[in-house]
């Protein structure tokens, strides 16, 4: 971010920035920037919060008004909202009831049938979520929900999809339907009024759903998988993209 | 709050550790009063239009945002797994405050918002995308802008 501003500036452009790792952003020395205490992924603090977007855009603009630089690093003094409230203790939990995953996945019908049933169980409230919003987050992979959940499971019965006639790769392609498996989950679990932080959606989709269950299944796969194709980015897939380091403690990870 | 000794390893030391770029020069642009400026926004979420080609890894490449696309054309294609989502996916302002730059522009506290907005996908070398900075720069200028807001995730 630091260099996008040194380049801008360069070429006669003010610039004022947001900087989430401060540590990041002495390093580079940026003209004017404002470190903000807040998630990774959160540059403006909360969604659906106006008044703090505000508060938080107006301090980040006002370092415009300054003379006395470079360079300008200045510290947003609140934390976001959600983090402030879970501070306090006020967890976030999801409040939809999911069907329980079968106590033998294998005779449960396998992971197949339990995802259906789960994203049966959240498609109400993704549809309202949906309306509310106006918009889904979906679509990086063009496949609806229940094809996505075909392609993620042929990869957890053993097979290997057909991408033949697919402009994106065998990896990339189970990439996207990853991330839209996570996007409809998510979006899902949000659509009732509340604060909530990434963590706190991480800690329910990585503990609790079978669809979380689901991508530790798909990480020694996936990484065998690369191996036998010799497929570079499939590899950077399963040991970086598939499982957000900080829930990877609960799997163990077959050696790569 | 977002500390490097708060995250989790190897998470901790790898955003502890990225390499940064180290520049000789402190270009320092000034300008009038907020009131009269023209502000774009840049994105290192790597926002796309959904049938943009995808962000590919290494690469320092950008997408072009119009202002007035709406909300529901724009996904999101980085490529790491180690930042938060779920915001965006409930209020696109919590990474690109359209809403308010318009609002502040509106209660005059800004001249005037970009016509065009621009995104990059983060976890990518900054010197790769030190060309396609200047061309987008020509093309913010091009547009009117003086300044410009920068966002990453």
């Amino acid at each position: 971010m630091g260099g996008l501003a040194h380049f801008l500036e360069e070429d006669g452009l003010a610039t004022t920035q947001i900087s989430l790792i401060r540590p990041q952003t002495e390093n580079t020395k940026p003209p004017r920037a404002l470190f903000v205490p807040f998630e990774l992924g959160r540059p403006m603090g909360a969604p659906n919060d106006p008044e703090f977007q505000t508060k938080v855009l107006r301090a980040a603009l006002s370092l415009l008004d300054r003379d006395d630089g470079p360079v300008l690093i200045e510290d947003f003094p609140d934390d976001a909202p959600a983090d402030a409230a879970a501070g306090d203790g006020e967890g976030w939990f999801c409040p939809i009831s999911l069907p329980a995953p079968p106590v033998d996945m294998a005779a449960g019908g396998g992971f197949k049938a339990a995802m259906a049933a789960e994203i049966g169980g959240l498609s109400t409230w993704y549809d309202i979520a949906l309306r509310e919003r106006g918009r889904t987050t979906m679509g990086l992979s063009g496949m609806a929900i229940n094809e996505i959940s075909d392609f993620v499971c042929a990869f957890l019965d053993g097979q290997v999809p057909d991408n033949a006639n697919n402009d994106l790769s065998l990896a990339q392609r189970l990439k996207y339907a990853v991330e839209d498996l996570k996007a409809y989950y998510r979006e899902a679990a949000s659509a009732q009024p509340g604060h909530n932080t990434g963590r706190q959606m991480n800690d329910w989709f990585y503990g609790q759903t079978v669809a979380g269950k689901a991508l530790y299944a798909l990480w020694p796969i996936a990484s065998d998988l690369a191996d036998q194709r010799d497929d570079s980015f499939m590899k950077t897939f399963a040991n970086l993209l598939l499982i957000p380091s900080s829930q990877k403690y609960r799997a163990e990870p077959k050696e790569a | 709050m977002v500390r490097i000794a708060d995250l989790d390893e190897p998470e901790r030391s790898h955003l502890g550790t990225i390499p940064c770029p180290e520049f000789t020069t402190r270009p320092w642009i000034t300008g009038g009063p907020l009131s009269g400026r023209r502000v774009a926004m840049v994105s290192t979420a790597a926002l796309q239009h959904r049938d943009d080609n995808p962000f590919l890894i290494g690469t320092g490449d950008y997408r072009v945002i119009a202002d007035d696309t709406p909300d529901g054309d724009l996904v999101m294609g980085h490529i790491s797994t180690n930042f938060d989502r779920s915001g965006f996916e409930q209020d696109l302002n919590v990474v690109l405050p359209r809403d308010r730059l318009h609002e502040m522009a509106a209660r005059g506290e800004i001249g005037s918002v970009a016509t065009y907005h621009y995104a990059f996908m983060g976890s990518t070398d900054p010197m790769q995308m030190e060309d396609a900075a200047h061309v987008m720069a020509g093309h913010l200028k091009a547009d009117g802008v003086d300044t410009v807001f920068l966002l990453p995730v």
